[in-house]
């Protein structure tokens, strides 16, 4: 399967059949993250225990990409601490601006990584920063 | 079918099915042609120039506005200001006319239909003179009852400005009831022709409109000039716009009188050469002739629909009579975001708007987040639309719904 597909692929299933599109019990942290001019539109929840994500969830709206990028980053900060969930949020913003990264912030990224092909498409940057900014911008606000 | 795609260079550049012909038109040969002949046989600052160079470039300059006056039968070219865009004509007007003439209290009226750039200008000056901002809403098809239009404009208002074509649903305004309603009572009338000039003919003097505002690039002149057309004896009362070079009379340390008109509202050194270039874009848009583009813009939209509906999860707004929509449908499939529908066609040469068109309280009004949108001029041709349909019909399969 070629990278053009794999990452179709993996759109597609996040977008139509996302694992955290529902709001979580009792969350400590809810916010709204939009993409004005393309009208995403999310609301993400967060847990803490302590330092960690211990839960997560979304509901909105809004095209594939801002969708599945938002339910793949929830599967990836789930049990990470702030910090580690913030590196994420560097790597994968870094990524999808065109910055080219090492084998291992690969690894690190996990299926997230697949949406790499983003780089090559600058309309649609916002849409897949649009969960991992609104997550950025919780721990910003806790700290 | 004529053959006038020859005439524009991109379809011999690039493959693509250009289908955002609303947004901006592609350009013939001679319209490239004419702002290069501007540069290389003209150039020279114009309007000031005492020499024959700058003379030929203010000749240039002026009978392109001639052109423009003639070309929207403008009885005076003194009544043609030429600006960047539509959007800088509107503000032009909503500046140096409404400051003056919208007091606390006062109405403006618009439509829900407008796009930003004829609603955000009389936002701006509503907000600043405590005036208020009333909509005009259309029915179902889009259209704008003529109850609608006798409740909406009123004693109160001041100014009413209006899409004569809507860039989203594509249909024609009853631009001419709201200006006789607006006449009867009192009001000034300021009509957006972006979307209706490059495919109808227009006549700002029958249709008794006070203004008319219009883009070149939207009917295959240059990027850069638009046109302003005031009525004389309105732009008489109406104050500069900008201020500096090129527009004034007579300055001292402490005042100045302004230029002879429409000079008054073109600060700065002018674009010429953009200009020369809507002359030649003029000229080309009549050779064509709009009894043909209109003919081609109904056979092409004609071709969309009934493509559309036979294809089914598909939803197209506006009006059902193709003649009714300027090249223009709007749509949405069904389960699948306008900008993946643009992303996944764009992978087959496509090039089609979406998202909200500069229009989100259309958008909010008619409760969908954005939509997809395919504009068609009359050098698109069939086998291009058969290639977008064709394409359009295996989006939901790629966007991860079964075959």
């Amino acid at each position: 399967m070629d990278l053009k597909s794999l990452y179709r692929e993996i759109v597609n299933e996040h977008n139509l059949r996302p694992s955290h599109k529902a709001a979580i019990e009792n969350p400590d942290v809810v916010l709204r993250g939009v993409n004005p001019s393309c009208g995403d539109d999310i609301s993400l929840q967060l847990k803490f225990d302590g330092n960690v994500i211990s839960d997560a969830g979304f509901v909105g709206t809004g095209c594939a990409i801002s969708q599945a990028s938002a339910d793949i980053m929830i599967d990836n900060i789930i049990g990470l601490e702030k910090e580690e969930a913030l590196k994420q949020a560097e790597l994968f913003m870094g990524m999808i601006k065109g910055e080219v990264l090492s084998e291992n912030q690969f690894d690190e990224l996990g299926e997230a990584a697949a949406l790499q092909d983003i780089s090559h498409m600058p309309a649609r940057v916002k849409c897949a920063e649009l969960g991992w900014r609104t997550m950025k911008e919780i721990i910003d606000n806790k700290k | 079918m004529q053959d006038y795609r020859k005439d524009f260079p991109i379809f011999i550049s690039t493959d693509c099915v250009y289908l955002d012909n609303a947004a901006t038109s592609q350009r013939p040969q001679s319209v490239i042609d004419a702002v290069s002949d501007f540069y290389v046989q003209s150039n020279a600052n114009p309007l000031r120039g005492l020499y024959d160079l700058s003379m030929k470039a203010t000749e240039r300059y002026e009978s392109a506005r001639k052109k423009a006056a003639s070309f929207i039968g403008a009885g005076r070219a003194d009544e043609i200001i030429f600006t960047r865009n539509t959007t800088e004509s509107i503000n032009l007007a909503a500046y140096s006319y409404g400051d003056d003439a919208v007091k606390e209290g006062d109405e403006i009226v618009i439509s829900i239909m407008e796009h930003h750039s004829n609603l955000l200008p009389w936002q701006r000056l509503a907000k600043e003179k405590k005036a208020r901002l009333v909509f005009m809403e259309p029915d179902e098809s889009g259209v704008i009852p003529e109850k609608e239009i006798e409740d909406k404009i009123c004693e109160k208002t001041k100014i009413v400005a209006i899409a004569q074509v809507s860039n989203v649903m594509g249909i024609r305004n009853p631009v001419e009831k709201i200006i006789d309603r607006a006449h009867r009572m009192g009001a000034v009338v300021l009509i957006d022709g972006a979307q209706s000039v490059p495919h109808m003919k227009v006549n700002v003097t029958e249709l008794d409109a006070d203004m008319f505002a219009f883009s070149s690039h939207k009917m295959m002149g240059p990027m850069g000039i638009g046109v302003l057309y005031v009525k004389k004896s309105i732009m008489e009362k109406m104050k500069p716009f900008l201020m500096g070079g090129e527009m004034i009379e007579y300055v001292t340390r402490e005042d100045a009188t302004f230029a002879e008109l429409p000079h008054k509202f073109e600060a700065g050194t002018v674009n010429a050469a953009d200009a020369y270039g809507l002359d030649a874009a003029i000229d080309y848009l009549n050779m064509v002739g709009y009894d043909y583009i209109e003919k081609r813009d109904t056979e092409l939209v004609n071709q969309m629909m009934e493509g559309m509906k036979k294809m089914g999860h598909i939803t197209i707004y506006g009006s059902d009579d193709p003649s009714k929509h300027n090249g223009i449908v709007t749509f949405n499939v069904e389960g699948v975001h306008p900008h993946d529908v643009s992303s996944i066609l764009n992978e087959d040469g496509i090039c089609i708007r979406a998202g909200h068109h500069c229009a989100q309280p259309l958008m909010q009004f008619m409760k969908v987040g954005s939509t997809a949108r395919a504009s068609a001029y009359f050098y698109n041709t069939k086998e291009e639309i058969d290639r977008f349909l064709d394409c359009l019909s295996r989006v939901r399969e790629v966007a991860g719904y079964g075959s």
